[in-house]
């Protein structure tokens, strides 16, 4: 198992497979979002009656709830190939981690943006310091730290180690944020869900939203191994197959070298 | 061990005490920024009594964060940290001797002039009294996290700023707590208690986890 | 159509909030496509600097 693992390990035998998912992911990102625009926009009520009645705006819900659930899930990863970096001291595993940050902040800063225009229509304002939207904040913090920590450091395995450690005590530390952002006052936790969305979720409303977080995961592959072979390039650049490589992609462009 | 533990700490502390303006810096640095919110904010009674805690928290937020760079940086710069690395010493001990030798430099002053911070808010005697023990236990986590920090950007260019980006985050629980400690008691002395205990184990934690982390950031750092 | 653009009259933030989405979404793919570009060139002038100037 082991053997057959490591195979794939190396950037250049990685490089020609993410190559070739790529357009697999497109499609599929394509696809999922495309029907879950369609299921959430004429499917489903333009109404929500209810304890917590919302109006039409409640539609930000399908790419609100999705951008949140990825730059979370995005950032585990992150931290995931950081942690198999720093133990195993694959090279691979580094450039994973450094491919999936960008992606990740983006779709944090999604999430921020969505739930602002949510909260205005419903809350009467932008910003109201929900637990939920601030450890939104705070998520994007530490995806920007990391991001800025790698481009402070010159040597790439000095830069891809200590971003690597951060953003694994980052994560260490993301419960307790969290929980003291929500939770201010041990003496009477409040709901854990203050200004909540839906109550019980209407299944259509359900299905919309699933569809469109597997759609941004799609997505999130596709950009990710695109990050990834940039990568890949720049770092291999020394070495004969990235010539290789390099030497055949530019001669399909029609490009002398 | 605790020989090598005491002898870092001694050796930390006499040589600050060389350079005293250092430690002075950080502490005049709090009580300037401490004294600026109220000519922003206003001086009524009613609205220093309900800014004060928090803002001497985030007073004292930034105050750690600006002394942090000197942890490491002078033996960094000397050679004296490579050293460090190299002897048989657990490393978790060195940091752990730096970091206590810091806190008594920078954190501890801010514990023992909490009281005139107080007044200049408006504080009760009670409120002042929780407010020094709620520093007094949250401050050492400052400096155990923020070495964290510091080991990572050590010798970074802009490293102040860089510093400050990664670790903020990192301390709002204690912000939280600490400021909400000084709050309840004002109406409640007994509801400071579960916000006393979690810093306190926030204290325990950062003293088991953050040198280890330290260390394993300092040997990053330093190849 | 009309239902479905002004969105029971708030159009603004549906709207707003999906048009960001889509932004940046193509920001991210057409920045990775010409990153990928200006790699592949870099990278190609350098072998060529290499292999007709010879080693320095």
């Amino acid at each position: 198992m082991s053997l057959s693992w490591s195979r794939f390990a190396s950037p250049a035998a990685f490089y020609p497979i993410a190559g070739r998912l790529i357009p697999v992911f497109w499609v599929l990102a394509a696809g999922l979002i495309l029907l879950g625009l369609y299921w959430g926009f004429f499917e489903t009520p333009d109404r929500l009656g209810g304890s917590n009645p919302q109006k039409e705006y409640y539609r930000i819900i399908f790419i609100h709830v999705p951008s949140a659930w990825m730059s979370m899930w995005l950032y585990v990863v992150m931290v995931g190939w950081a942690a198999v970096g720093l133990v195993l001291n694959t090279r691979l595993s580094f450039m994973m981690a450094n491919a999936v940050a960008p992606t990740g902040a983006i779709f944090t800063f999604l999430a921020l943006w969505t739930g602002s225009f949510w909260g205005r229509p419903s809350w009467g304002t932008y910003w109201d310091w929900d637990p939920r939207l601030t450890s939104e904040l705070i998520l994007f913090f530490l995806y920007i730290g990391y991001i800025a920590l790698h481009s402070a450091i010159d040597d790439t395995r000095r830069a891809d180690r200590a971003a690597g450690l951060l953003a694994i005590v980052g994560l260490v530390m993301v419960p307790v944020i969290f929980w003291s952002i929500n939770c201010p006052d041990p003496n009477q936790c409040a709901a854990l869900h203050q200004r909540s969305g839906l109550g019980r979720v209407d299944g259509n409303i359900l299905f919309a939203m699933l569809i469109m977080t597997l759609g941004f995961w799609a997505y999130s592959f596709a950009t990710t191994f695109m990050r990834l072979r940039g990568i890949i390039l720049t770092r291999e650049a020394e070495t004969a197959w990235a010539q290789e490589q390099v030497r055949a992609e530019l001669a399909a462009q029609g490009v002398r070298t | 061990m605790l020989r090598v533990f005491w002898s870092l700490l001694h050796r930390d502390l006499l040589l600050a005490m060389r350079r005293r303006t250092d430690v002075l810096t950080t502490l005049f640095f709090f009580v300037i920024v401490v004294s600026l919110f109220p000519l922003g904010v206003g001086t009524e009674t009613q609205t220093l009594r309900i800014l004060g805690p928090g803002v001497v928290w985030v007073a004292a937020l930034l105050a750690s964060m600006l002394a942090l760079e000197r942890l490491f940086a002078a033996d960094y710069e000397d050679g004296t940290l490579e050293q460090m690395l190299l002897t048989d010493q657990p490393l978790p001990l060195l940091v752990l001797a730096k970091v206590t030798a810091h806190w008594l430099l920078t954190g501890l002053p801010l514990v023992l002039i909490a009281p005139l911070v107080g007044m200049q808010y408006r504080l009760s005697d009670t409120e002042i009294g929780v407010m020094m023990l709620a520093l007094l236990l949250g401050t050492p986590v400052l400096s155990l996290i923020g070495a964290i920090g510091a080991a990572l950007t050590l010798g970074l260019r802009g490293g102040g700023i860089l510093l400050s980006l990664l670790i903020l985050p990192l301390y709002i629980p204690v912000l939280v707590y600490g400021a909400g400690a000084v709050e309840v008691s004002a109406v409640d002395l007994a509801d400071t208690r579960p916000y006393l205990m979690l810093l306190g184990a926030f204290l325990l934690s950062a003293l088991a986890l953050a040198p280890p982390a330290s260390s394993v950031a300092l040997r990053i750092s330093i190849q | 159509m009309s239902g479905f653009l002004s969105q029971g009259g708030y159009a603004g933030f549906v709207w707003g909030a999906y048009g960001m989405v889509a932004a940046l979404l193509a920001i991210e793919v057409i920045g990775l496509r010409r990153q990928r570009r200006t790699i592949l060139k870099r990278l190609g002038r350098l072998m060529r600097l290499r292999s007709s100037g010879g080693q320095e």
